[in-house]
């Protein structure tokens, strides 16, 4: 019995030291900038990696979603006669809520599991103490540029979902379904707020950056240094983040929705 | 110790990992200039002993001084300084895997120098030349062999002049020729450029072979030490079971468990 209690207070420990450490690395990563000279090109790099690298399946992504919630909303506004306001439905919903997730989710699975698998086995190829062994600190060198690559990426990926999905609604509900050009448009500019629908999407997608690079970043550094713990940092980084995202999503929306 | 001038000094060196005992009161002293070697059969802590020397990780007790710094008490801008005058060659090799030869070998003067573009090609030209890999350079680490990975990885290692050089098992899984030619760089190196050299290693006979001074360590302690002639000498039966490769003796050929008799009329199945 009370070796099981010893067992909890170790897992305990072992969770909090997790936290402590992936709470290091964050601060290393944000407070030991290398210089702007070197810095920036390395930055520049990780945005290609992680940003444009993603662009094909966000861009999918968003088309197909945006004509999908158009096809399904327009079914159903045309029941109560107010299919006229498929404009606003799907500009809220896309910028509110679909666009800041799915491209979170997405960018964790494609650029949070690359960060984590290349930081594992970097790792495990002994390039980050070899490294370190060269007088140069892996967390500026590596990790920071990766972080601010992610944290400027993310909002970039999310405003160019809306923007593709907004399209793809208007794709489906103005020339296919044959809705009012003017009706689509107009209806959806009265009723988008600037700052309380868009820069609140924004944000949110702000905090995803963070969060998903931040976990991709831990889990690689972190990772066992063989196959399997790669493997694994990998499967945890889509599984974390996409956690992390859709609860934190709740959290901020609550804190949002007293504006709308 | 016969030779007055040691780059590296440790003393009572005590080191654990969770609660298993890797060092208990080692001492070994580095002299300047020579080629020393620590061997000992595998998971004895020799790549922890080089960690340890490279400030990679801090003991729970006793001194390692390099250059006459304490290590472990250095600030990390201190500890970042004097690893620049120490080179480490891994196991691995640790070669950047997305850059080229020519760049894995200039990344050390890129970080730490303000050279200009000219004069790094310069010395990196020089250093791979050294290791003999000059034609090379536009080749990726992973078009690269296995010796030839490690000969690139000591280019890099020497580019920026170190005092001191660890090598952690330079000859594991080469094949004959590659051995040579890494056994034979390894003493030029350190003659040519008046390197310090640490060679961690269990390939015995190659490592005593260019080594001026060796170690033997197991158990978290000294089990021998000397020039090769009075190691291959020393009759102590730990060191004779370890040079001579001996399948049974002070270290058992069986894992410690029950009695085979006992084990095999063991109703139990599981057990």
């Amino acid at each position: 019995m009370l070796n099981h209690v010893a067992e909890l207070g170790q897992l305990g420990l072992d969770v909090l030291r997790k936290y402590g450490r992936a709470g290091i690395l964050l601060y290393r990563a944000v407070f030991r900038v290398p210089n702007i000279r070197k810095g920036f090109p390395l930055v520049v790099q990780q945005i290609y990696a992680e940003g444009v690298l993603s662009l094909l399946i966000i861009v999918v992504s968003a088309l197909f979603i945006g004509m999908v919630v158009a096809l399904q909303g327009y079914h159903t506004l045309s029941k109560f006669g107010a299919a006229q306001q498929l404009g606003p439905l799907v500009a809220l919903s896309v910028a509110r809520e679909l666009g800041p997730v799915v491209t979170a989710l997405l960018f964790a699975g494609r650029a949070g599991s690359a960060l984590a698998a290349e930081i594992g086995l970097m790792k495990a190829t002994d390039q980050l103490s070899s490294m370190e062994m060269m007088a140069v600190d892996p967390l500026q060198r590596v990790i920071a540029p990766r972080f601010w690559g992610g944290f400027i990426s993310m909002p970039l990926l999310a405003i160019i979902f809306n923007i593709v999905a907004i399209y793809g609604a208007y794709l489906v509900g103005v020339k296919w379904l044959g809705m009012d050009a003017g009706a689509f448009w107009s209806n959806m500019q009265s009723a988008v707020d600037f700052r309380l629908d868009i820069l609140n999407g924004i944000y949110k997608s702000v905090v995803f950056g963070v969060v998903v690079t931040w976990i991709a970043l831990y889990q690689g550094y972190d990772a066992v240094p063989t196959s399997a713990g790669i493997a694994n940092a990998t499967t945890r980084t889509v599984v974390y983040s996409s956690l992390a995202v859709l609860g934190l999503d709740f959290v901020l929306t609550a804190m949002m929705i007293g504006g709308w | 110790m016969v030779f007055m001038n040691n780059l590296v000094e440790i003393n009572k060196l005590a080191f654990q990992r969770n609660s298993r005992a890797i060092f208990k009161d080692v001492d070994i002293f580095i002299p300047q200039g020579k080629v020393t070697a620590i061997m000992g059969p595998s998971g004895t802590g020799k790549t922890t002993l080089l960690r340890l020397i490279g400030g990679q990780l801090i003991p729970a007790k006793g001194s390692i001084k390099v250059a006459g710094q304490e290590v472990p008490k250095l600030s990390r801008h201190a500890l970042y300084n004097l690893r620049k005058r120490m080179g480490m060659l891994f196991q691995t090799g640790g070669l950047f895997t997305h850059l080229t030869v020519f760049e894995n070998v200039a990344f050390p003067l890129r970080e730490h120098t303000k050279l200009s573009n000219s004069m790094i090609r310069s010395l990196v030209l020089m250093k791979l030349e050294m290791v003999g890999l000059r034609g090379a350079r536009n080749l990726m680490p992973s078009e690269l062999s296995g010796g030839m990975g490690r000969r690139v990885a000591l280019a890099r290692a020497i580019a920026l002049d170190p005092e001191l050089i660890m090598y952690d098992e330079p000859f594991s899984g080469q094949d004959p020729i590659s051995m040579g030619v890494l056994v034979k760089l390894i003493r030029t190196l350190n003659d040519a450029l008046g390197l310090t050299t640490v060679i961690v290693s269990h390939d015995v006979q190659e490592t005593l072979s260019i080594s001026d001074y060796a170690y033997v360590i197991s158990d978290g302690g000294i089990i021998g030490k000397g020039t090769a002639d009075s190691i291959n000498n020393n009759q102590s039966p730990q060191l004779q079971q370890f040079l001579q490769g001996l399948p049974d003796g002070p270290v058992p050929f069986h894992y410690p468990g029950n009695s085979l008799e006992r084990d095999l009329m063991s109703e139990n199945m599981h057990a």
